[in-house]
């Protein structure tokens, strides 16, 4: 299995890394030589096999519905970039 | 010409009442100022875990429990990765395999009066995003985070609505389900229940599904249905005039009653889900289960059958007094202390009082005329005080804060006349005020009735009694 430079440049954008085309092209290899391995593992009979969802064998602690915690904004907007009346502030942002 | 059949389906977002969001014990009451509800679990800062609130794991339990649906004793929570600045950990924690419930159903009533099941598919477990306020600063967002980590059940149904009006019944059935069981507030004004719509249409009697647009961003029920309509009308006008639809999310814009792409198709969104490390599986007992089940109300079609048994009223009545547990009590409570028929009740509560609530759109529990009030004056009714007719008069005077029937009736001198010898007098004068119509009467003409009805009954200012003035007319009129 391959990954194509196309994808490559599909994924480095979904996740907001910057990656040049030359560096691409690299990743584009690497992550296809990752894939074959991987793709070594379909050789494994898993139809009996319920996937794992976490490596530890234990269940989900449940916490009790208590409002605890206090206002700490000013806390946390002290290393905000910019905020105005409470607001985070970023670039603006509309679809 | 070809006929066309649309084919829906809903994403209802519905906000969980619990006290302390999902994953972290801030709180998620509404309408605080901005960000002093965001925690550090909210905010995503390093180093900090989350762990899921045992009561929105109840709810979630409560709705599958309340659609039929199965419960999954075990099930898993995932990253759905996206980025938005209302999102701060670059992704929102939902569940993608193993859902909480799977596999629900409802019936909905039908215009043409019959029912129709529709199914659910799944209803999940996840948080909620933040907001972000566009119109407040130039060339920047603001961002409030208090409703980050909200919990949400999203519920999937299956596309089995075929118009518009079948949508809408559904999402009433949704919202009047959660309100019963008390999970959600329901407020759609806040945002706590909203609607995607996934619309497609496809030539009548075709089996395959045609491609499907999602409409997002639903907080009413006139904008689903309106945008429902709109999507359906422009996707055949896109098929008759030979084009294709595209698979694309849609944003409604209520002020133009359009609706308009939303997101560019060239970076289609893959939102590499991948069970979130930082949260075990949650197992759901048996026991537990069943101890909820235990706890669970009467819901909305049990108790509209309950209310035609126990109260002969027919089924139209029945789920119009069941829409929301406020008002079927507010009807039992009526029921319960008066003297009238409960059809009466029913009727008064479904038309006269269900009119003023609608034209003044305030909710039951608010309304000005309580249940026991409502109870006195069909007391008046049946005791003969005052006539069905005067008691819609004493209705809307109670409903302005005139103050209760027996008073009303008292200072408005509304009282009813049934003494025989005055309202003999009454007939008599019209009788000889109108000797014209006395002769069409007498030569045959039966429909001059009515007429000296309505004349007696103006002259009494319609406090007569109808049914002796009808009978004292005949006697009369022989």
């Amino acid at each position: 299995m391959s990954i194509s430079l196309e994808e490559v440049l599909q994924i480095s954008y979904l996740a907001r890394l910057h990656v040049d085309e030359e560096q691409a092209v690299q990743y584009a290899a690497d992550l296809s030589k990752i894939l074959a391995w991987v793709q070594q593992m379909n050789q494994v009979d898993t139809r009996d096999i319920v996937p794992m969802a976490h490596p530890l064998d234990v269940i989900q602690p449940l916490r009790e519905d208590k409002v605890t915690e206090t206002d700490q904004r000013e806390k946390f907007q002290a290393i905000a970039p910019r905020t105005d009346r409470g607001l985070y502030l970023v670039p603006k942002v509309i679809e | 010409m070809t006929r066309w059949e649309a084919v829906i389906g809903l994403e209802i977002h519905v906000q969980l009442a619990t006290q302390s969001k999902i994953f972290s014990a801030a709180s998620t009451a509404f309408g605080a100022e901005p960000n002093t509800q965001a925690c550090a679990v909210d905010l995503g800062l390093p180093g900090v875990l989350p762990v899921l609130n045992h009561e929105a794991v109840r709810m979630a339990v409560m709705f599958g429990l309340a659609t039929d649906a199965a419960i999954a004793q075990r099930s898993i929570f995932a990253r759905k990765n996206y980025f938005y600045p209302d999102l701060p950990k670059g992704y929102q924690i939902s569940q993608y395999e193993l859902p909480i419930v799977e596999g629900g159903q409802l019936e909905i009533a039908l215009q043409d009066k019959g029912h129709k099941v529709i199914g659910i598919t799944r209803a999940h477990l996840e948080e909620d995003a933040g907001k972000s306020l566009h119109e407040e600063f130039d060339d920047l967002t603001g961002v409030d985070l208090n409703r980050a980590g909200t919990p949400l059940i999203e519920i999937v149904s299956e596309p089995d609505m075929r118009s518009a009006k079948e949508a809408i019944a559904y999402m009433k059935k949704i919202h009047s389900i959660v309100r019963y069981l008390g999970i959600s507030d329901g407020n759609m004004q806040e945002g706590s229940f909203r609607c995607d719509a996934n619309v497609s249409v496809r030539q009548a009697g075709q089996e395959t599904l045609g491609t499907r647009t999602e409409t997002k961003n639903l907080n009413s029920f006139r904008f689903v249905e309106r945008a429902i309509d709109f999507e359906i009308d422009r996707q055949i006008a896109v098929l008759e005039d030979g084009g294709e639809i595209v698979q694309e999310t849609r944003l409604y814009d209520a002020s133009k009653g359009i609706t308009r792409p939303m997101r560019s198709k060239e970076h289609a969104n893959d939102y590499r889900y991948f069970p979130d490390p930082d949260l075990l599986p949650v197992v759901i007992e048996p026991e537990m289960i069943e101890a909820i089940r235990q706890q669970l109300p009467e819901l909305p079609s049990e108790k509209a059958s309950r209310f035609c048994k126990q109260y002969g009223l027919d089924t139209h009545d029945a789920e119009n007094l069941s829409i929301s547990r406020e008002v079927g009590e507010y009807f039992e409570r009526t029921v319960q202390d008066t003297d009238a028929e409960a059809k009466q009740v029913a009727n008064w509560i479904v038309g006269e009082l269900t009119g003023a609530l609608n034209q003044d759109n305030i909710d039951i529990t608010e309304s000005p005329v309580s249940s026991s009030m409502l109870a006195c004056l069909l007391d008046r009714i049946e005791d003969g005080t005052i006539s069905g007719k005067i008691a819609k008069d004493v209705f809307r005077l109670m409903w302005m804060g005139e103050g209760d029937a027996d008073q009303i009736i008292e200072s408005q001198g509304l009282t009813q006349i049934t003494d025989g010898s005055e309202i003999e007098k009454l007939v008599d004068q019209v009788l000889q005020d109108n000797p014209a119509q006395v002769e069409q009467f007498r030569s045959g003409k039966d429909k001059v009735f009515g007429f000296f009805v309505g004349q007696v009954m103006k002259l009494s200012k319609g406090k007569a009694n109808p049914k002796q003035v009808n009978s004292l007319l005949r006697q009369k009129l022989q």
